[in-house]
């Protein structure tokens, strides 16, 4: 974490991983409240191995500049630089989909992307889907659905679920398959995801 | 991956000085999915990288006029969903939904798409790996280092367009489908612009497999030109893979037909995923023209694509396979209405 920057000095941060390596059987992520983990207008420090752009962009909502190793790529600059891992790393290399975010609202695989080639750009990621404590409609479908045995792909299943029904592409579950090819899930859970796709279809459409 | 310099270039001529002040380990890169991935597998090793994905205007999709026009950086999602493509041109628009995910597509250019990589195992082989890179012999990524894929694992190589060097398969669809649309490539480079038919933009391996493409140092690719035909309406681009979607092509066959009646008036027949090259088949096209299109004359001419098809030990399937699938897709193609 020595790349965490903190403009409250007198606040104590409990990220995710903090949490995971206390042990599952804390109750520390069950007591305390979400820390936002993306500050506004926050520069991140760290030191880079190799050449460096700067990037200037916006993760869910908040904006952030930072300068970044140029063979970066997104899901490094999002898993690395800005503690966001909720973006999962499976193949890096495009074929396996568990890196997807959205940016300007289309799904991209994040480990395919160049950090420096996110300037000025919008990204949103998994943790960016709820409101507050309210699930997006896809997320609680996933949950209603069983549509995830170990989770691994889940985060890149819901981003491109998400885009699957704001781009029309769910209107029946052959396109639904087709849509959603790009997303491997080795546990086999495809027949939950297509359910949860249909669910949550009808509530965004309402 | 070595460390490199990076640069925006914000119109294609600035892209061209860039690259002529940083030299030939430059790269341009757009979406980088060809690229970026060959960098991971330590394939590709550019020392300075050029973004061409923000040059103003390059990504326009122009369908108005005699000819369709797709600047160099359109990505393939907005090329495959432009209306008059998906309308009018089904063999184009399915040539891009069949390729990649959808992620893949909201990220990779029509125009970079022209010069991706084979998928050839002994080409990519030590996957995640750069220190891989090497074990196996490969006349395409070490020239002069010998070819892995003859006698060896060659489910997945080429029977047309091999050589003694290589026999590695050409990847895209796109370029599949562009072939046999008679598309024109528009290119910019140090020694000005040109423009080169898409037929002329590819390479046999002959001895020199490490060269792909007819492109001059520093060259970029910033349109792709279509003339506007009737042959468009009836056309069609199949794709047979290991499974259903997110594939590349065992064997794939673009093909667009003009015809009178239930005659053959004008056939154009390509083929993805059996030849080292985005491949053309004039003597599948000459069976079919001027008589009436059954189901046997189409096997037929799938058949006649591969006469000169020169297999290995795992690979045969694929002359069988790709004379069916040409087949198929020209019984799909003359269905559709005109």
């Amino acid at each position: 974490m020595a790349d965490k920057t903190s403009d409250n000095p007198g606040s104590v941060e409990v990220t995710r991983r903090l949490v995971l390596a206390v042990g599952a059987g804390t109750a520390a992520a069950g007591i305390l409240p979400p820390v936002p983990r993306v500050k506004a207008q926050q520069t991140v420090t760290r030191v880079e191995p190799g050449q460096t752009v700067q990037v200037s962009a916006t993760v869910n909502g908040q904006p952030f500049t930072l300068e970044i190793d140029s063979r970066a790529s997104l899901l490094d600059l999002l898993r690395e630089r800005l503690d966001l891992t909720g973006t999962k790393k499976g193949c890096d290399h495009g074929q396996c989909g568990a890196c997807t975010v959205h940016l300007d609202g289309r799904p991209i695989s994040s480990c395919l992307t160049l950090a420096a080639k996110i300037e000025g750009r919008e990204i949103t990621t998994i943790e960016g889907l709820a409101s507050g404590s309210d699930l997006h409609p896809m997320q609680q479908a996933f949950i209603d659905n069983d549509a995830l045995q170990c989770g691994y792909c889940t985060p890149g299943q819901v981003m491109s679920a998400v885009a699957c029904v704001t781009g029309g592409h769910a209107s029946d579950p052959d396109a639904i398959r087709e849509f959603m090819s790009g997303n491997i899930c080795r546990c086999g859970a495809y027949v939950g995801i297509l359910a949860a796709i249909q669910q949550a279809a009808k509530v965004m459409e309402g | 991956m070595q460390a490199l310099s990076y640069s925006v270039a914000t119109s294609a001529e600035a892209a061209v000085a860039q690259f002529a002040e940083a030299g030939g380990l430059a790269r341009y890169i757009a979406g980088g999915t060809n690229l970026y991935d060959l960098m991971k597998l330590g394939i590709e090793r550019p020392i300075h990288l050029i973004d061409v994905s923000r040059i103003d205007g390059m990504d326009a999709i122009e369908t108005g006029g005699d000819v369709l026009r797709f600047g160099g950086r359109a990505l393939m999602t907005d090329v495959a969903y432009a209306p008059v493509v998906r309308e009018q041109y089904p063999v184009l628009s399915e040539s891009l939904l069949k390729a990649a995910s959808q992620q893949l597509r909201n990220m990779a250019t029509v125009g970079g798409n022209l010069l991706q990589r084979t998928r050839c195992m002994y080409f990519r082989n030590g996957a995640g790996s750069a220190s891989m890179v090497g074990v196996y012999p490969c006349n395409k990524r070490e020239p002069g280092s010998g070819c892995s894929a003859i006698g060896g694992l060659d489910r997945n190589q080429a029977v047309l367009g091999t050589s003694e060097a290589c026999t590695a398969v050409a990847p895209g669809d796109w370029p599949v489908a562009l072939m046999a649309m008679d598309a024109t490539i528009e290119l910019l480079g140090p020694e000005g612009s040109r423009i080169i038919p898409v037929a002329e933009f590819y390479r046999l391996p002959g001895e020199t497999p490490d060269r792909e493409f007819n492109l001059h140092p520093g060259e970029l690719v910033t349109a792709i030109t279509i003339r506007k035909t009737h042959a468009g309406l009836k056309s069609t681009y199949h794709k047979v893979r290991d499974r259903e979607s997110y594939a590349f092509a065992l064997a794939s066959a673009a093909v667009a037909l003009e015809m009178d009646g239930a005659t053959v008036r004008v056939a154009r027949i390509a083929l993805g995923g059996v030849a080292t090259t985005p491949w053309r088949s004039p003597a599948a096209e000459a069976l079919v023209v001027g008589s009436s299109l059954t189901p046997e004359r189409a096997l037929q001419a799938g058949r006649a694509a591969f006469t000169d098809a020169r297999s290995g030990e795992h690979n045969a399937y694929k002359i069988e396979l790709g004379a069916r699938v040409i087949a198929d897709a020209l019984i799909t193609a003359a269905e559709r209405r005109a």
